[in-house]
């Protein structure tokens, strides 16, 4: 199954959805543009930008004079691709590269890193993995077990021990060792929770600082089923961290990660992977085109 | 860019509130609004829509438009409905009585908060005299059982682990663990699964009936969208659970899932979690989620709070205030109280309009606290119980022991000074007044002796330095 078939696979539901409304009856009248806006609301992306991209196409649509549902599914598509940014540069192709993982508990920070470095050495890269989760409780237990079963190594101190410390102890390792990609996985914390965040920020600086021989990239990782909730988070982390992009997971569920497009739309930070299974090969490059016609339930 | 639910219907009903008499256009755009509002709070889309259109019906009946304060009618009405949707009782734990041990199942998504939910409700079982067994049968996630098994040795409950490869012999395993070691109550953690994964559906079915739990309780995320819906109707048709558990609450998400849990599956909330600490599952009050939703302050809540760590000394400690007037002890006793319930920032949104007063004020700056005690610390006994005496020479050097400045110090004794000037003026109020006065005068000093500081610590004003 290639990449677009799984994402349509996950998407599906959201798919069905928005092809009920281009099905029903085939002729765009008032019913039909509040059908539209309750559907990309549904899918996450928030009512503000849902009403906004709604707006958009209606003007499109009398301007083009499209009048058929279906000859506005490729618009509304092109439309939400827009959306989203494209990213300068891939943190985990372009190495030697040091990504730093950060989020709130739960969107699946580990479980990312595990996966992206099992990824890179089957791509033969040299990988060393940074336990900087020095709070929860077994966390380094669960990325030593990643780091085993992708074969790289976990520099970490022990529960309790000062996150930061850890990042200059895994920077001056991947240093002396010369690594190429350098995965850092960091506490979840809620952005509302000021100390907390601030004490990412002094993990995040402390890397940006140690860190001269390669860039550094802060990666906020974030749960495709999070609803409006995700764009405080985004803003708080940014606002703390000066983040690069962002990571979706979890898109091989119900969830139509339509926040992921929000997020991009206020903040402008490219989505560098997606979530969409559980394997590690699941991990995907993310297509903006592809992720919205998938959206929409545009074939090939 | 992001407005909460409550900020949006108070913009509403302020809008509203300037009026004297409501037409059918002022409720539709009320209703818009509020229809917003519940979006933004990831209410789901059809559950607003039923919502919205019962309220309105409600709001258009002449006894509210014609009524002299329409506002506050259209306020009640929505505030009502939204305590009914939550679900009009207070939910706790049913246990069997005639079974020992009871059995909790816990499932939900991935990340969810599982195991984390399942070591908070072993320690209020514990706390309740219960004697509960945490079972790790998450044997999917690496290292989930080391992390149940770490916790449960921070809040000494007993975890059983088994082989932790098949989860439904653990879980199986684990009750003969609990009859054998006397254990009244078994808590199975189980793997996060999504809903539409077959093979792991499967499994908590397997699990299920492999223990007949009597209790299956679902952990929902406070921040998941309008996707909830699909979640918790799968997990409810196929493996049937009681309640739910509403986690990750202590954020600033609005938990309008909790509305949509209610409404599609018809299930209670039994417990939020509110924080990392064990003891942070408080059980679920659907008035005050309403209330705190719709903007109105958890005072309930920051009463509790404050009576759990407001003890007899302190209660003394507020009268000698009354009798003797109020030293720096006091203060530095007030701030630490201020800690206890959760720091300024908490108690302050859970107050009436707290959220917009933070908000413009750009947020409360805890670090202040710290600085005033580090000052505070700097002083002798003598000059923390006379505060009067602290002249130049001394004033220099509390200053220098606290690493802050001279300013920062009069500063300080400035509000000391204001805050006992306050003081006076109350104890000359009891001393007037009659015994029953006295007692309400008492009872409300210690609030005060809670949150006496507050409204200075907001922003740049007061404490904030």
């Amino acid at each position: 199954m290639g990449f677009f078939d799984r994402l349509k696979s996950g998407l599906s539901r959201s798919r069905e959805a928005i092809n009920e409304i281009f099905y029903m009856g085939g002729e765009v009248d008032e019913d039909f543009w509040e059908d539209l806006e309750d559907t990309l609301v549904m899918g996450d992306m928030g009512g503000e930008l849902a009403m906004r991209v709604t707006d958009d196409l209606r003007e499109q649509a009398a301007r083009e004079n499209l009048n058929r549902a279906d000859q506005l599914r490729d618009a509304l598509a092109k439309r939400l691709a827009q959306e989203f940014r494209t990213a300068d540069r891939d943190p985990f192709e372009d190495v030697p590269s040091c990504v730093l993982f950060v989020g709130i508990n739960g969107a699946g920070k580990t479980t990312t890193v595990g996966k992206l470095a099992g990824r890179a050495r089957g791509e033969g890269k040299s990988c060393l993995i940074g336990g900087a989760d020095t709070f929860r409780a077994a966390a380094i237990e669960q990325l030593e077990v990643w780091g085993t079963r992708a074969g790289v190594d976990v520099i970490t101190r022990e529960r309790g021990a000062d996150p930061a410390s850890v990042c200059y102890d895994v920077v001056e390792e991947a240093e002396k060792r010369g690594t190429q990609l350098v995965l850092i996985d960091t506490a979840g914390r809620l952005h509302t929770s000021s100390d907390l965040m601030r004490e990412l920020a002094k993990v995040v600086n402390v890397t940006r600082k140690r860190c001269t021989s390669m860039p550094v990239t802060v990666v906020l990782v974030i749960d495709a089923t999070t609803g409006q909730n995700g764009l405080a988070q985004a803003k708080e982390f940014n606002d703390a961290l000066d983040l690069d992009g962002l990571i979706v997971t979890k898109l091989d569920g119900t969830a139509k990660g339509g926040i992921a497009l929000a997020i991009s739309d206020q903040l402008g930070l490219p989505i560098y992977r997606i979530g969409v299974g559980e394997s590690i090969d699941d991990l995907e490059t993310f297509d903006a085109l592809d992720f919205c016609r998938a959206l929409v339930g545009e074939g090939k | 860019m992001f407005n909460s639910l409550s900020e949006r219907l108070q913009d509403t009903f302020d809008k509203l509130r300037g009026k004297g008499k409501l037409t059918e256009a002022d409720i539709n755009v009320a209703m818009r609004e509020i229809r917003m509002a519940l979006l933004e709070a990831d209410v789901n889309f059809r559950v607003v829509k039923d919502f919205v259109a019962s309220c309105k019906e409600k709001c258009l009946t002449a006894e509210v438009l014609d009524s002299l304060t329409p506002a506050q009618n259209v306020v009640r009405i929505v505030l009502d409905q939204l305590t009914e949707l939550l679900g009009t009782t207070e939910s706790k734990l049913v246990l069997a009585q005639n079974r020992t041990p009871n059995v909790i199942m816990l499932v939900g998504l991935q990340g969810s908060g599982k195991t984390t939910a399942a070591a908070k409700l072993a320690y209020l079982l514990k706390g309740q005299g219960h004697s509960p067994l945490l079972a790790a049968c998450d044997t999917h996630r690496p290292a989930a059982a080391d992390q149940l098994a770490t916790l449960g040795a921070e809040i000494g409950v007993p975890v059983y682990r088994g082989d932790g490869k098949d989860a439904v012999k653990v879980a199986s395993e684990s009750i003969h663990e609990a009859v054998d070691h006397l254990n009244d109550i078994v808590i199975v953690d189980t793997a996060g699964r999504l809903q539409i994964d077959e093979e792991m559906m499967q499994e908590a079915v397997a699990i299920k009936q492999a223990v007949r739990p009597d209790q299956i309780l679902m952990v929902v995320d406070a921040m998941t969208g309008q996707d909830i819906v699909n979640v918790v109707q799968t997990f409810a048709e196929r493996v049937d659970f009681d309640g739910v558990i509403m986690s990750k609450l202590d954020g600033d998400a609005r938990g309008g899932g909790a509305l949509s849990v209610r409404a599609v599956t018809g299930k209670p909330i039994k417990f939020v979690s509110m924080g990392e600490k064990p003891d942070s599952l408080e059980v679920f009050h659907p008035d005050r989620m309403a209330k705190r939703i719709l903007g109105m302050g958890d005072v309930y809540g920051i009463i509790e709070q404050a009576q759990k760590v407001a003890d007899q000394e302190q209660i003394d400690a507020a009268e000698r205030m009354l009798r003797e007037g109020f030293t720096m002890d006091d203060l530095l006793n007030q701030m630490q109280q201020i800690r206890k319930m959760g720091g300024l920032a908490k108690i302050i949104s859970a107050l009436p309009g707290g959220e917009r007063a933070m908000a413009q004020q750009g947020g409360v700056d805890e670090s202040s606290l710290g600085r005033i005690e580090a000052m505070i610390h700097s002083m002798t006994k003598e000059e923390r119980a006379r505060p009067k005496i602290i002249n130049g020479q001394r004033r220099k050097r509390i200053a220098a022991g606290s690493g802050r400045s001279v300013q920062e110090v009069n500063q300080l004794l400035k509000q000391w000074g204001e805050m006992n000037k306050m003081m006076s003026k109350m104890r000359a109020a009891t001393q007037g007044g009659s015994k029953k006065q006295r007692r309400q005068m008492q009872s409300m000093m210690r609030n005060m002796g809670m949150g006496g500081g507050m409204p200075g610590g907001m922003g740049g004003r007061g404490w904030g330095m």
